[in-house]
């Protein structure tokens, strides 16, 4: 853990920095007991993500979050040379991409431990936690 | 709506890298008093006002100029705003809303300007941005090659054709910011990588530059000097903005809007003569081509390896050399492809004028 990380935090105020907060809360407290819970309709019974405050399927606003397995599959990546943000730079060349999870719904993480022009379309992964602050902990995937 | 309104006149201003000391108000209104003139319609004629929105609201921009429309709208469609305001003029024109309408769009950017503003709290800054994503528009479109390339097979050396045919295209445009600077293929595939599998001659370059045309009725066009260029169909779909969340990240919303505006025509892709697609990045203009039905989907790949798509060719696409060889104004930039099938139909691309100028599709 550090306390020297520079780069974006999910909400920079901290998890009531905005009114989004409270409401992706479960999320990132999960992501702290290094756990991985994805909203899922109790209607429809589909796991969606990113969070929302009602199912995109049904618009059902009977939701739960759900534990899931961690696993899943590249289902699209890029490799970033040129980062929107430059606190980005020296971690360039990386991987940014789609993870579709076993469950059914897909993330935007990083994939690591990997050589980046090695990864891959399909190639399974499992998630990795990532401590960047003594507040927040980032999903990250690495080969399975 | 099919055939009752029809393009007039057009002015298209050089795209440049900026336009130092000119506003996005002053680059619409000069595009649309030089539109005007070569229509040869009288400003007290124009009552409509079809804008962007995005960036500005309608009453400005006609305020600006001296415009008092009797129907305005913005159409917020990002960088298909120019195809989307056209085909909403010729709605308004066919509903009887108004009868001699004007689209412009511009960007007025200065040196140095960053790409876009900072973003609002929210999925993207809560969901994306801690993972780092690549600078501009990139992203989405790296995710949707490498997705591509999984599927069917397509490679980088085939989809660099599409800028290498665009920039011959660009070589004698006085309007672009690559005239006279030929590339190969190999130019291509040297180019540094922004985000694999994007290299950068496969990215557009953020530029200024303004556009205006005029739209009028069927009837009125019949008195105007210009050939008029009949509106056929038109179709205006959406799709997530955040390709991550669409279930095919291969497939783009023309898969809806193309049947939609080529139904309306009563034309199939076969019949179509040339084409002018969006083109931010090479992949979305492939994807584009393949949804809208002019090349199979999944063979864009060995299309563009076998087909000559210069204004010369057997198939020309993006005859003025697209935004990929003149320069991207902002949400603009789709504007150009309006605008060259205006003067492809018109018959006034001079040097890269077309033979088969009757039916051209347009992707915004």
């Amino acid at each position: 853990m550090t306390t020297e990380y520079t780069k974006p935090l999910p909400i920079p105020g901290g998890l009531h920095g905005t009114t989004l907060g409270d409401f992706t809360k479960p999320f990132w407290e999960a992501t702290k007991r290094h756990e991985l819970v994805i909203q899922r309709c109790r209607q429809c019974d589909k796991f969606f993500f990113y969070p929302r405050e009602l199912c995109p399927t049904c618009l059902s606003d009977n939701l739960e979050w759900a534990p899931v397995s961690g696993r899943g599959r590249v289902h699209a990546f890029t490799i970033v040379y040129q980062p929107n943000d430059p606190r980005f730079n020296e971690e360039a060349p990386y991987v940014y991409a789609v993870i579709q999870l076993d469950e059914g719904a897909r993330m935007i993480s990083n994939v690591i431990d990997i050589e980046p022009h090695d990864v891959e379309v399909d190639m399974p992964v499992v998630a990795v936690y990532e401590d960047i602050t003594p507040e927040w902990t980032l999903v990250k995937f690495k080969p399975a | 709506m099919r055939g009752a309104a029809a393009i007039v006149g057009f002015a298209e201003m050089p795209t440049r890298r900026t336009y130092e000391g000119r506003t996005a108000l002053g680059l619409m209104a000069e595009a649309s008093r030089d539109a005007m003139a070569d229509a040869g319609v009288r400003k007290e004629e124009i009552d409509g006002l079809v804008v962007e929105g995005g960036s500005f609201y309608p009453a400005p921009i006609g305020e600006y100029m001296g415009l008092n429309p009797n129907f305005v709208t913005g159409v917020s469609t990002m960088g298909a705003s120019g195809a989307t305001a056209t085909s909403v003029a010729a709605m308004a024109i066919y509903s009887g809303l108004a009868t001699t309408v004007l689209v412009t769009l511009s960007e007025a950017r200065q040196a140095g300007s960053p790409w876009g503003s900072p973003p609002t709290p929210g999925l993207r800054t809560e969901f994306e941005d801690p993972y780092g994503p690549a600078v501009a528009a990139n992203t989405g479109y790296g995710l949707m090659y490498s997705r591509h390339m999984h599927e069917y097979g397509t490679t980088q050396e085939q989809l660099a054709n599409i800028a290498v045919n665009q920039r011959f295209n660009a070589l004698e445009n006085e309007n672009a910011v690559f005239r006279g600077q030929p590339i190969e293929i190999d130019d291509v595939l040297n180019s540094r990588y922004i985000n694999y599998p994007i290299r950068l001659l496969e990215s557009v370059m953020p530029c200024a530059g303004g556009s205006a045309i005029i739209l009028t009725s069927a009837e009125r066009a019949k008195s105007l000097k210009n050939n008029p260029v009949y509106i056929l169909g038109a179709g205006i779909a959406c799709d997530p903005l955040s390709g991550w969340q669409r279930e095919r990240l291969t497939r783009s919303v023309v898969t809806r809007s193309a049947p939609i505006a080529l139904g309306m025509a009563g034309y199939g892709p076969s019949d179509i003569q040339f084409a002018q697609f969006y083109d931010c990045y090479t992949i979305l203009h492939a994807v584009c081509l393949e949804d809208a039905g002019l090349v199979p989907k999944g063979d864009i790949g060995p299309f563009f390896a076998s087909t000559d798509t210069t204004y010369k060719g057997e198939f020309p696409i993006n005859t003025d050399g697209g935004q990929l060889s003149c320069g991207q104004p902002g949400d603009a930039g789709g504007f150009r492809h309006v605008i060259e099938a205006t003067r492809q139909i018109m018959g006034r691309a001079g040097v890269r004028q077309v033979e088969r100028n009757d039916l051209c599709l347009v992707n915004g």
